[in-house]
């Protein structure tokens, strides 16, 4: 099964440094919804500031001293290191305590790890980014990365759900998406009054639209059920399973492939995903509580 | 008597008596020497300064749920079966300490200082040999290795006892791990009635025996050996079918037989623990009550737990059904992938110290079995 190969860790991390945190302080908290912000980490050392490097899907430990650490994908610009952006839910102790972090705060981080979207391998394709609730931040910096490179790509469709419209993330960004020529569907499991739009499940929103499976790839991250639909209705269109690109989540507490946590069959999510193409995955991917 | 050009391959005899000067050199070189001792009607891996020191006359009784030290009849030191520990704690602590943070103005890091000890292993069976190539797999990978076990597995010396009482849950021979030991040991005993045939299998092997007035193994000594291995590995008290066994478990994930093993499987993570391969930890975080000191440890996880597998989104195996199917399809399914081996070396411990005689060898058979159907 071929998964996509792990981006390369900068030289200088050591094995022993992989075990522990590095520290960061908090940049900027940026409330985003209710129970969910971003925190803006900037590394402690200049040095390791600048020779820190992720890809568009990566994720970090994030450490707190005293609480623990809770794997966290990174939601901001690849190609802004300045300050690294984590979108996070406040669900756990962790997190929890995330939630009360104040600018200048420390915060441990070991990363990046795990595969990253195949972006530069889809030039030329047409995009669709299907995300569910809490599964947009990590598909943020592939947006990031074509509102930079927008030429390469062909049709870009967002297709974004969430459960009220109070629940759905980076709102005042959808313009500029937009603008850009991205095609930014949005809807919610349940309307309220002030709500005009679609009314239902993200992989509903296939059907708003044509795609042509020759040359189209689907990105996603979500609640595995949904993931699950987004990927019946990608194949029902065709879109060949090698094209179809799944991030997922599961237990994680090394980020290295060690700790065994997150195994899916022979993959360790964290190593071997959390980005795979769901060729690799699909025989295990549809066995129940595997 | 002329001094023997000992080389590393060569064969000695070995006196019985001579075997406290091995330890003693082991020591000198700054080794603890460490191997099977009775404690507790029971055999434990501990500090052994002597021969007196091993479980000497006596034998061990192994079945599922069943483990039993019984006199043996003779005066062999090594006749008994390792039990419910295995190598793998001197490698990959239990519990270890990955670092400490403490608040002093901003938090610091203190990453654990302590050098990591230097362990003679005495009496390392082929199966636990096997166990630790397995486990040198996981943590000493390409592109991840673990500085914990690096440093401890890397400062060991390992002599290994071949097998001539194979225990009553033993397969190691269907499993091509054991009775003998082929490689990977610095110093290889097997057991005769009053003399060691002893291997000399690493450089350093040969640096700790060098000079001492052993004796080349003749070959009437070496046919003895040998005779006893071969009988050995007739004595194996399970056998297991290994034909493509990752995919006969792949192949049936859904198979009735999951949810009749979880039945009776308790989720107690006994033969996580006992397994000399299982390698799955987790971190614990240690707070001062004053909030300005922390540690994180690293402990053994075992796919059992519900933690396990517990996340933001709900638990990905929720019940006992998908836990044990997941230890076993890992075990001697996907490990293969992963690593290129298969994670079971036969040692039958996982038998032995399942309270509710969950068999492993059963478990494949029944599979099979159903698979057939």
């Amino acid at each position: 099964m071929t998964t996509l190969a792990a981006a390369n860790r900068p030289a200088a991390v050591s094995a022993e440094e992989l075990l522990a945190p590095r520290w960061a302080e908090v940049a900027e908290f940026q409330p985003e919804i209710e129970n969910l912000a971003t925190i803006w980490l900037r590394f402690k050392d200049p040095a390791l500031g600048k020779a820190y490097t992720f890809q568009p899907g990566q994720f970090n430990m994030l450490y707190l001293p005293g609480y623990g650490e809770a794997a966290i994908s990174i939601c901001s610009d690849a190609e802004k290191r300045d300050v690294i952006g984590h979108t996070v839910r406040f669900v756990g102790n962790v997190t929890r305590a995330v939630s009360r972090l104040k600018i200048g705060d420390p915060v441990g981080v070991r990363g990046p790890f795990g595969t990253h979207w195949p972006i530069e391998q889809l030039e030329g394709k047409d995009i669709i980014l299907a995300a569910g609730g809490i599964g947009l931040p990590p598909l943020r910096p592939v947006i990031y990365h074509i509102l930079r490179n927008r030429a390469k790509y062909g049709k870009v469709i967002l297709l974004y759900g969430a459960r009220t419209p109070a629940d759905l993330l980076y709102t005042t960004q959808f313009e500029e998406w937009r603008k850009a020529d991205i095609d930014v569907q949005i809807t919610v499991d349940r309307a309220d009054d002030t709500w005009k739009g679609q009314v239902g499940v993200v992989s509903m929103l296939f059907y708003h639209f044509r795609l042509d499976p020759a040359k189209t790839a689907v990105m996603t991250c979500g609640p595995e059920i949904m993931i699950r639909f987004v990927v019946f209705e990608a194949l029902a269109r065709r879109v060949p399973t090698e094209r179809i690109y799944v991030s997922l989540e599961r237990n994680m507490k090394c980020g290295q492939g060690s700790c065994g946590h997150c195994q899916l069959g022979p993959f360790f999510v964290c190593k071997d995903g959390p980005v795979f193409p769901f060729s690799a995955i699909e025989p295990y991917f549809n066995v129940e509580e595997f | 008597m002329a001094e023997i050009q000992w080389n590393v391959g060569s064969t000695a005899a070995l006196p019985k008596p001579q075997f406290d000067a091995i330890l003693a050199r082991l020591r000198e070189k700054g080794f603890q020497t460490v191997g099977p001792r009775l404690r507790d009607d029971a055999v434990v891996y501990g500090p052994v300064a002597n021969l007196a020191d091993f479980p000497q006359g006596f034998t061990s009784e192994e079945n599922a749920a069943l483990y039993r030290v019984v006199k043996s009849g003779n005066s062999r030191y090594f006749d008994i079966t390792p039990g419910a520990q295995s190598w793998k704690q001197y490698f990959f602590p239990p519990r270890v300490s990955l670092f400490k943070a403490r608040k002093n103005g901003g938090w610091k890091m203190e990453n654990s200082s302590e050098a990591a000890p230097r362990i003679a292993m005495i009496g390392v069976r082929p199966c636990e040999i096997a166990a630790i190539k397995i486990q040198d797999l996981a943590f000493l990978r390409d592109d991840f290795t673990d500085p914990l076990y690096r440093d401890r597995r890397k400062n060991a010396f390992i002599v290994a006892v071949n097998c001539l009482h194979p225990g009553g849950t033993c397969f190691c021979a269907s499993m091509g791990t054991g009775p003998k030991a082929s490689g990977d040991f610095d110093l290889a005993l097997t057991e005769l009635d009053d003399v060691f045939m002893l291997e000399i299998g690493s450089e350093a092997g040969r640096e700790i025996i060098e000079g001492l007035p052993l004796q080349s193994a003749d070959a009437s000594l070496k046919q003895k050996a040998e005779k006893g291995l071969a009988e050995a590995k007739k004595k194996m008290g399970r056998t297991m079918d290994t034909g493509d066994l990752p995919g006969l478990i792949l192949k049936n994930l859904n198979s009735p037989e999951w949810e009749a093993v979880a039945k009776r499987c308790m989720s107690c993570s006994s033969c996580t623990l006992v397994c000399p391969t299982c390698f799955c930890w987790d971190t614990q975080d240690h707070t001062s009550l004053d909030g300005n000191e922390t540690e994180r440890e690293r402990v053994w996880d075992s796919c059992f737990n519900p933690g396990y597998s517990y996340q933001a989104g709900g638990n990905t195996r929720p019940n006992t059904r998908s836990r044990y199917r997941q230890w076993l399809s890992h075990k001697l399914g996907t490990w293969k992938e992963q690593y290129g081996v298969l994670g079971c070396v036969g040692c039958g411990r996982c038998i032995t110290w399942c309270p509710v005689k969950i068999d492993i060898t059963e478990e494949i058979a029944a599979l099979r079995k159903e698979a057939r159907s």
